[in-house]
């Protein structure tokens, strides 16, 4: 029972390596896809797929920040409510003649302090996370609606736009971000550190505490990410509405913890991986699009995504009965 | 001592994956009887009795009770052949009553429908009684101490009126005096004709309460003795499958300057004055009670809990040490009490929980050099013979012994001077044990500093230079290696000055 050979077996390649870990989802995403595309002819053509790609932009990129949050083993319910005021915030400024790059630095600012907050609450008080969030989630939604008087604010500047309209050759600039997060979340979970840190604490609190990690210090840079994440996500979804909208992404963050739990991500923390995450916010989105396609009434959209979930929740406890044997 | 016989497995086999966990295992049980499960982890004992309680259904064999062939179909099939589970982690419901929970599923109802407090009350009441107990029926179950909820399960057993009830690991959150009266308790359930399943590791336990013992190993049957007649070193023996010549191992070296000292470390409430200081290449030991304050001093000092006052000298230096990672840093490890709350995580392959702590030696940003993580990885598992089918293994999977492996491992990694070891054998199988004896001699012999706290005597006055006896959160007494006696050190451990 050595274990010599193993670990020049394990450097295989690393698409393999995604495609075995991520197999059960990697169907489901397939034959999701099949059905909509027999039943609409319109789902594979490039632009429906690039819109595609611009709707769960937004979600996607609110996803990785929670995937990092519940691999710490946290939950953050306020993303939704900080894409809306950060957005609304953003477009409020410029409106009121703040230079469009102070704008939209200063929205997604606030994101990032509105997590960074989260953290702080939470790693101090050792209060639980879900409290700290939803207590948050209230406030800043709030606050949107009392900063924007409750109406929507439209967008009086084209150039502010265009971050979320605009195309790099025939990709959608959101398309691009995403992208570029995708790759530095999965580089920093899976090659640094403090990924490495986030795993070990979400894992075991305790004994991360007995190795020498600072679990305050990993515990407020993850939530402060999760705030930079969506409050980048508000900024880009304002420009793409023309609007900041103070009642935007309400039940995003059922969303993200969706496409997480779809993905593979452990709801009690420790376990879990973004190429996970990202498909399953595809799964998601393409379930959206393909019942909009279809001309299915959208409430019919919550039905199935809850159907799914639990499917995939009980997916998960499977799996990790095996993993776990005995 | 020749009462009929209430059980009999006979050709049990289980298999996982393809892996044989029982292979053809036998176990016979008189009325009345205490007959032990002895083996090393992994040996198959907590698959036999799983598949005895309904857990597991055995792939073939018989299982016979009071001489009529049977099969067990699930746990509550096995409660109502009168077979009862008491598992080493007690699974009551907190925050109900005693009674509550002895009648949990099962409440007797009024005439409306109501659950009939009133009426289970009294016959909970009756079952304490009637197993001499003094404990308070209406009273929710979190307040009590583990002694007392170990006796609530013991009750709650017995309720379903088993003939056959299964204890595993009874005594390893108990005190000695706890001890005593558990055992009590398993004479009278003899008395009244219930025979019990006996699982420990604790073999000078199973001299004093079992009338037979059957010794497993690799899943398969190894032999039945009495009791009576038989010893611990054979007993040993039949575990290991080999004699164990040297179970603690100590060699002659020699002993350097003072590697490590405290002076007067003071934590309101928790500890006082307490002053020690260590070698290099000398062992010493802590002695003393559960809740003395020995691993609450070590946590102090290596940063885990905030110390009050007092000053820490490595190497003759002053140390101001801010955290855990500083005094890692430092040159100190501290290998904790509980493997799994705080040495291990658990969802995590063995190469993972190995390189946690030294991250900074093969990751520079997002460069990572696998070659040196591998090699430190395999050089660990090598040396300590770590059984795992891979390095990317969940440690959840490994057994004991190899877990605690795992966690040496991981503080070793650090290239410590100074070594904490706090209960470092605790839930270990012996030929793991003796493993791990050799693994700190040896760390000794090259000059390593090295603490071990531990409640089992035997292994300090065995691997030990010089012990250091703690009661109530002072250093009570201080004896060189010829002073060694278990009476002198328990004199000073219960506060003898």
């Amino acid at each position: 029972m050595q274990t010599k050979n193993q670990t020049t077996k394990k450097e295989t390649n690393i698409a393999i390596k995604f495609f075995t870990e991520n197999l059960g989802i990697l169907g489901a995403f397939v034959i999701i896809g099949t059905i909509v595309s027999i039943m609409s002819p319109v789902f594979l053509t490039t632009d429906n797929v690039l819109s595609v790609g611009r709707q769960i932009s937004t979600n996607a990129v609110i996803a990785l920040g929670m995937a990092f949050v519940i691999i710490l083993g946290g939950i953050d319910l306020s993303v939704g409510a900080v894409v809306a005021f950060s957005g609304t915030l953003c477009v409020g400024l410029i409106n009121n003649g703040v230079p469009i790059p102070a704008a939209i630095v200063i929205g997604m600012l606030f994101g990032t302090a509105v997590g960074f907050v989260n953290g702080l609450v939470i790693a101090k008080t050792g209060m639980a996370p879900f409290i700290v969030t939803m207590s948050t989630m209230n406030v800043v939604r709030g606050a949107a609606y009392i900063y924007s008087k409750g109406l929507p604010i439209r967008c009086k500047e084209d150039a502010f736009a265009i971050i979320g309209t605009g195309y790099l050759g025939s990709i959608p600039l959101p398309v691009i971000y995403l992208a570029v997060f995708i790759l530095m979340a999965s580089i920093i979970l899976s090659k640094t550190k403090f990924g490495t840190y986030i795993y070990a604490l979400g894992g075991n609190r305790e004994a991360a505490k007995f190795s020498g990690i600072s679990t305050h210090k990993i515990e407020i840079s993850v939530y402060t990410i999760s705030g930079f994440l969506s409050g980048f996500a508000g900024v880009v979804l304002a420009a793409r509405m023309y609007s900041g909208q103070p009642s935007v992404s309400s039940g995003a963050e059922m969303d993200a913890i969706a496409s997480c739990v779809l993905g593979g991500v452990s709801m009690t923390g420790g376990t879990g991986k973004i190429g996970g995450v990202v498909i399953g916010t595809m799964i998601i989105g393409v379930i959206s699009n393909g019942l909009n396609l279809l001309n299915i009434n959208s409430f019919w959209q919550l039905i199935v995504k809850g159907i799914i979930v639990l499917i995939a929740v009980y997916v998960d406890i499977i799996k990790k009965r095996r993993l776990l044997k005995g | 001592m020749d009462n009929k016989i209430v059980l009999e497995m006979k050709g049990i086999e289980k298999q996982f994956a393809g892996v044989y966990a029982l292979k053809d295992v036998q176990f016979s049980l008189r009325e009345g009887e205490v007959h032990a499960l002895l083996g090393e982890n992994g040996a198959g004992k907590s698959t036999l009795i799983k598949v005895l309680g309904g857990i597991y259904r055995a792939d073939s064999g018989q299982i016979r009770i009071n001489g009529n062939e049977i099969k067990i179909d699930g746990v509550k099939d096995a409660q109502e052949k009168g077979i009862s589970i008491i598992h080493q982690e007690i699974v009551l419901v907190p925050h109900i009553s005693v009674a509550e929970n002895i009648f949990l599923g099962r409440e007797p109802v009024n005439k409306i429908g109501l659950k009939d407090c009133k009426k289970m009350n009294e016959e909970a009441k009756k079952m304490v009684v009637s197993l001499g107990l003094d404990i308070d029926v209406t009273r929710e179950v979190f307040y009590l101490t583990i002694a007392q909820q170990q006796m609530v399960e013991i009750i709650k057993a017995v309720s379903f009126n088993s003939k056959i009830i299964i204890m595993d690991e009874p005594t390893s959150s108990l005190a000695e005096r706890e001890v005593e009266h558990l055992f009590e308790i398993i004479r009278k359930l003899k008395k009244q004709g219930v025979s019990i399943v006996y699982i420990s590791h604790k073999l000078n336990e199973l001299v004093a309460i079992t009338d037979r013992i059957t010794v497993m190993r690799d899943g398969k049957y190894i032999d039945t003795k009495v009791t009576s007649e038989t010893t611990v070193n054979e007993l040993i023996g039949l575990m290991v499958g080999r004699e164990l010549t040297e179970y603690y191992t100590r060699t002659k070296h020699s002993i350097g300057d003072i590697a490590f000292e405290v002076r007067n470390l003071n934590k309101k409430g928790t500890f006082k004055n307490v002053s020690f200081h260590i070698r290099k290449g000398e062992i010493i030991g802590f002695a003393g009670l559960v809740g003395a304050g020995r691993s609450e001093i070590m946590k102090a000092v290596f940063g885990v809990d905030k110390l009050g006052s007092g000053e820490i000298y490595l190497d003759g230096k002053l140390l101001h040490l801010k955290n855990v990672k500083d005094a890692i840093d430092h040159g100190i490890a501290l290998i904790p009490e509980d493997r799994k709350k705080e040495g291990l995580i658990l969802k995590n392959s063995v190469a993972f929980n190995i390189t946690l702590t030294i991250q900074d030696k093969y990751k520079k940003g997002i460069i990572e050099n696998k070659h040196v993580r591998n090699e430190i990885i395999n050089k660990y598992i090598n040396a300590f013979s770590i059984k795992t089918p891979a390095i990317e293994q969940l440690t959840h999977n490994l057994s004991g012994g190899n877990q605690q492996k795992v966690v040496l491992a991981k503080w070793l990694a650090t290239d410590p001077k100074v070594l904490i070891l706090d209960e470092p054998t605790r839930g270990v199988d012996v030929g793991a044990k003796a493993e791990i004896y050799s693994i700190i001699d040896d760390l000794a012999e090259k000059g390593m500093a090295v603490i071990v706290i531990s409640s089992e005597l035997p292994e300090i006055i065995n691997m030990c230079d010089r012990i250091y006896v703690v009661a109530q959160g002072k250093i009570s007494g201080e004896l060189s290696r010829d002073e060694f006696l278990q009476e002198r050190i328990m004199y000073y451990a219960t506060g003898g000055e």
